[in-house]
């Protein structure tokens, strides 16, 4: 396991350094007074800084946090002391980029927040149990996003093959019956 | 896309602070989970619901063991629903109310069924959440399928199979082992992360077998790895296959360097700072390998991304530690990130050229650094500031400006814990830099003036003390001092008045002048502010007349305390006012001695504060303590050194004995550590019988036997003997542990009256010369080496003979002698022909004695030395060299 690049959390907070949704990966914060407190530590410290055209890091408390803001949304990827830098980086790009793909543009607390099931599923295919899944935004969105859309939504709202799916299924749910 | 879950508050128009979840409420989310119980299911709406049941866990609400077998019931009848978009979400949610092993039956058919359908998303998710929260007798039921997935032909699920089996392997080692097959299958895989995930799989399935890393790395590095993350683990289990292949070949190639090197040129960057870092880190690495890392990172250095700048000069940094001139090169490009916007950066650039700089950069970095103070935050200047201190002592002919620059920082605006460090730093740069002293002392005078932290003032008083009446004027501190018993609160008056009566106690033309001075302490508003004064102007003598202090006065100012402070305050606390007055006498002295074992003095950073220069190790002290209870051994004087323990009894035998020899300057004492580890017998008087007869020149004085040695509780028993004093005899000395045995019942623990008188061979001891020599460094080795001058130098030269290598040959003279190696000299870089150790340490009879030796190995490995002794006194110098020719 040691060898293996892993992540120790990933982070969404809004302006204020409020959670937006976050997951923790590793043990070192058992309470969830410990993981507000490195919260607002990694906000308090990161806060002040332009972090919206690169990706911005910073070292604290033997972790390494690497950061990137947009609007009012605060994305955060961190690892352990020793952990590759540009590995972390590369799972905060991917993490940042579906974010804005699944959030078409708008990227900002409000939609997040309307949007937090496609947050949550997007943390979901990115980080596993603390070993990177997939740092390809367009993946990462894709998987996220092909099942989106509701099977029983109106047609109107479903492209075609969505659509000739649905009637898939349909039929051959009224043929077995 | 989804509907916002509230209504929205019509009072509540601003924007900005408007969220779907404003007001949410667990019961009610709870009232609304019966959704999931519907006959008609409602996807969107269940979706929904749980994206808020999930928004109340992330935001650190908890459920009772009650809701959450609840939510989880409810859940499982979603699996009825073939909405995709729901299932998803279904997936999440039992990952996160992580349910009990007897709930998981519940869900376990419906994911199996999941985990075999044609839908290669549900085949994906079910095996991720089947294996997270599964038990290993679940495990053989869906291993097969678990194979399957891992070569299957969609790179999801193929990923799925093998992170869980990552995860697996830590629970159920013996099942996830017998997929070796198809995860090699999928390290070939055409996907970039399923080659990655099978790669870590692999190696964590055989990472204990060294021959199939090897073959597997080998394999590997010849080409075929295609992700830039694989290729990362690669170049990790490469390091740690030329780590653990420790047997360099004296000349050759290190193997894989090459694929190392290679990888300096691949496209990705994560690649290449991969490779870059792990060569840097490789042991013993020469300069011509390090090259072109640092050429790689030198150009990191000057990216547009603040991540590969950071990542370039920390790697930097820790390479200037150890390589300082591999990184000059670097030095330009680093010092135009002194100004990065990013601080962690600027801060890492700065401490690294403060490592890498010569003496004759020391000035314009500086002023460069001063500039880039004021906009740091002061976690960050304690890091610069320790980087200063050990420039300093690095270039002592520096101390001037560097000094200006700590004083200058002491001034300005900071908290505690950066103040304490710059303190720190002037205490230790006036200890080791004796040209600094006066004007470190004068710093500290001026920035007690003005300083917010009692602790700090406190502490630098202490220190005035002890430091300024050694100066050449004395006089000028007086003044500092005695303003602050005007003007401070009455802890720091304390300290203040203790601080004159030392400068009284020890500068007698002052003493007059200090007698005015703390009389007039006699007034204070404070008790101990006064009580302090009428005691020291009683201990100094109630005239004031310029006398020599006597010597017990001074030993009362300066010494130390022989009483443990715990033990003084539980008899100060016992102690009733009655006629008769407290007794300091009465306080026990012994320590309560369990950790005697060998626990290691925590840390070796520099101690800055706390009063006279870092003691010995407290073992040490517990040892004198431990020594000076036993009344036979109470008059042998002070403690000079005691040995690590040395085993006089094989592993595993009945009796464990281990011994530590005691050195005092006209005694030797063997502290015999004895444990009975059979639970059948109790020992009775347990004494050592030492013969003596090759050792001429001791004689045994007294012996202390143990009284009673029951099972597994350790006890000691000790035996003296006297030497010539001062001189360092050394000896043989054969021991037999002499004992009376009672049997002991088992059953009722108790032992039978009668004993049998036995007796159990012991291993031979020696005194050797080693155990006359103090282990003390000396921070700054040239300073300490050039200040004891050639006086007392001696010089010769030695042929050792053939050695496998030189660092054998080092440790070897360095062992002999038991003298504490300087600035890392004991480590010999490998390959190398020639080597320069420097040790010091202190004689028996406190010489101060320093070693410099040279050592040069010839084509047959045969090893030559020169050493050089320089101490206080000539003879010591030559009993080393006799120590060398004898050993």
């Amino acid at each position: 396991m040691e060898l293996c690049p892993l992540i120790k959390n990933i982070l969404l907070l809004d302006s204020e350094g409020k959670r937006i949704a976050v997951k923790y990966y590793s043990d070192d914060w058992p309470t969830n007074s410990a993981k507000e407190a490195f919260e607002k530590a990694v906000f308090a410290k990161t806060q002040k800084t332009n972090a919206r055209t690169d990706a911005e890091i910073t070292m604290f408390d033997n972790y390494v946090v690497v950061y990137k803001f947009v609007q009012d949304l605060h994305f955060f990827v961190t690892g352990g002391e020793n952990e590759n830098e540009i590995i972390l980086a590369a799972v905060l790009q991917g993490f940042f980029d579906a974010v804005g793909l699944l959030l078409r543009g708008t990227v900002d607390k409000k939609e997040a927040l309307e949007n937090l099931d496609l947050i949550l599923l997007c943390l979901d295919e990115i980080v596993d149990g603390g070993i990177i899944l997939e740092t390809d935004a367009n993946v990462i969105a894709g998987k996220v996003a092909s099942h989106s859309m509701d099977a029983g939504a109106p047609l109107s709202e479903q492209t075609i093959t969505q659509a000739l799916a649905t009637a898939r299924e349909h039929l051959t749910r009224s043929l077995l019956k | 896309m989804a509907q916002p879950f509230l209504k929205k508050d019509d009072d509540h128009d601003d924007e900005a602070d408007y969220s779907p979840f404003l007001g949410i409420e667990k019961g009610a989310v709870l009232q609304e989970a019966r959704v999931f119980n519907d006959h008609q299911l409602d996807p969107r709406r269940c979706s929904q619901v749980i994206t808020k049941l999930l928004y109340l866990l992330n935001q650190g609400e908890t459920f009772t063991k009650v809701e959450a077998t609840e939510v989880f019931f409810a859940v499982t009848k979603l699996f009825q629903s073939r909405d995709l978009g729901l299932r998803r979400m279904v997936y999440v949610i039992i990952k996160e109310l992580s349910p009990s092993a007897d709930e998981v039956i519940i869900v376990t058919s419906s994911l199996m069924k999941d985990m075999t359908s044609k839908t290669d998303m549900y085949r994906a998710n079910a095996i991720r959440v089947l294996c997270r929260i599964t038990d290993g007798t679940l495990l053989t039921q869906i291993e097969r399928y678990l194979k399957q997935a891992i070569v299957d032909k969609n790179p999801v699920v193929a990923s799925a199979a093998l992170v869980s089996g990552i995860h697996l392997l830590q629970t159920n080692p013996e099942i996830v082992k017998r997929w070796s097959n198809e995860v090699q299958e999928a390290v070939q895989s055409r996907a970039a992360l399923v080659q990655f995930h099978a790669l870590a799989l692999l190696h964590q399935i055989r990472q204990n077998d060294r021959l199939a890393v090897n073959k597997l790395v080998s394999s590997l590095t010849k080409g075929s790895v295609r992700s830039p993350l694989a290729q990362c683990l690669l170049i990790r289990y490469t390091s740690q296959v030329i780590r653990e292949s420790a047997s360099n070949t004296q000349t050759g190639d290190r193997p894989f360097y090459d694929f190392l090197e290679g990888c300096l040129r691949h496209k990705a960057e994560m690649v290449i700072f991969e490779a870059a870092r792990a060569i840097t880190e490789l042991n013993g690495v020469t300069s011509r390998e390090l090259t072109p890392a640092i050429t790689v990172l030198q150009l990191f250095l000057s990216s547009t991304k603040p991540v590969l700048r950071f990542a370039a000069v920390r790697t930097l940094n820790k390479v200037a530690m150890t390589h300082p001139i591999a990184v000059i090169n670097c030095n330009i490009d680093m010092e135009s990130l002194i100004s990065d916007q990013n601080r962690s950066i600027a801060t890492l650039a700065i401490t690294t050229l403060l490592k890498t700089g010569n003496e004759s950069s020391v000035d314009r970095l500086m002023k460069q650094i001063t500039t880039f103070m004021s906009d740091i935050a002061d976690e960050f200047k304690i890091v610069v500031i320790e980087a200063i201190r050990s420039l300093c002592l690095k270039f002592p002919l520096k101390h001037r400006s560097l000094m200006n620059f700590l004083s200058n920082i002491l001034r300005e605006e900071g908290g505690f814990e950066y103040k304490k460090a710059i303190v720190d730093s002037i205490v230790i740069l006036i200890r080791d830099i004796p040209e600094a002293k006066e004007s470190g002392l004068l710093h500290l005078c001026e920035f007690i003036e003005d300083c917010e932290f009692t602790y700090l003032s406190t502490q630098i008083l202490h220190f005035l003390g002890i430091e300024g009446p050694k100066t050449s004027d004395p006089s000028k501190y007086i003044r500092y001092i005695y303003n602050r018993v005007h003007l401070e609160n009455a802890t720091v008056r304390a300290g203040a008045v203790s601080t004159l009566a030392k400068f009284g106690a020890m500068v007698d033309s002052l003493k007059p002048r200090i007698f005015v001075l703390l009389r007039r302490c006699l007034f204070d508003t404070d008790d101990e502010v006064r009580d302090r004064a009428t005691l020291y102007l009683n201990t100094l003598g109630t005239d004031g007349a310029v006398v020599e202090t006597g010597e017990d006065v001074k030993e009362f100012l300066f010494g130390s305390l022989d009483i443990p402070l715990v033990n003084l305050e539980r008899s100060l606390k016992n102690y009733e006012p009655s006629e008769e007055s407290f007794d300091i006498n009465s306080v026990p002295k012994e320590v309560k001695i369990q950790p005697l074992a060998e626990k290691k003095a925590p840390g070796k950073k520099p101690t800055g504060l706390g009063g006279p220069p870092p003691g010995p190790p407290s073992t040490i002290d517990a040892y004198e303590k431990l020594l000076l209870s036993i009344p036979e051994f109470a008059n042998f004087g002070k403690l000079f050194k005691s040995s690590a323990p040395v085993e006089l009894t094989e592993a595993e035998t009945e009796y464990a004995v281990n011994v530590v020899k005691h050195i005092f300057d006209g005694h030797v004492v063997f502290q015999y550590n004895c444990t009975n580890t059979i639970p059948e017998q109790l020992l009775e008087n347990v004494t050592v019988i030492v013969d003596a007869s090759e050792a001429e020149e001791f004689a045994e004085v007294a012996s202390k036997p143990l009284r009673s040695l029951p099972y597994d509780s350790p006890g000691q028993t000790f035996v003296a003997f006297e030497k010539p004093e001062g001189v360092p005899a050394v000896g043989k000395f054969s021991n037999m542990l002499r004992f009376i045995v009672k049997e002991v019942d088992p059953s009722t623990g108790e032992a039978e009256d009668d004993g049998v008188e036995d007796e159990y061979q012991l291993e031979e001891l020696e005194v050797v010369a080693a155990d006359y020599m103090l282990k003390v460094g000396v921070s700054n080795f040239r300073n300490a080496w050039e200040s004891m001058g050639p006086d007392c130098e001696r010089v010769d030269e030695y042929g050792l003979g053939p050695r496998e290598n030189l660092a054998e040959a080092v440790n070897a003279v360095i062992n002999l002698l038991g003298m504490q190696p300087c600035e890392g000299t004991e480590v010999v870089p490998s390959n190398s022909r020639s080597h320069t150790c420097l040790l010091s340490g202190v004689y028996i009879g406190n010489v101060k004695v320093l070693v410099r030796l040279q050592f040069g190995i010839d084509g047959p490995k045969d090893v030559a030395m020169k050493l050089a002794v320089r101490s206080e006194d000539e003879a010591v110098s030559d009993v080393i060299h006799e120590i060398v020719a004898s050993g």
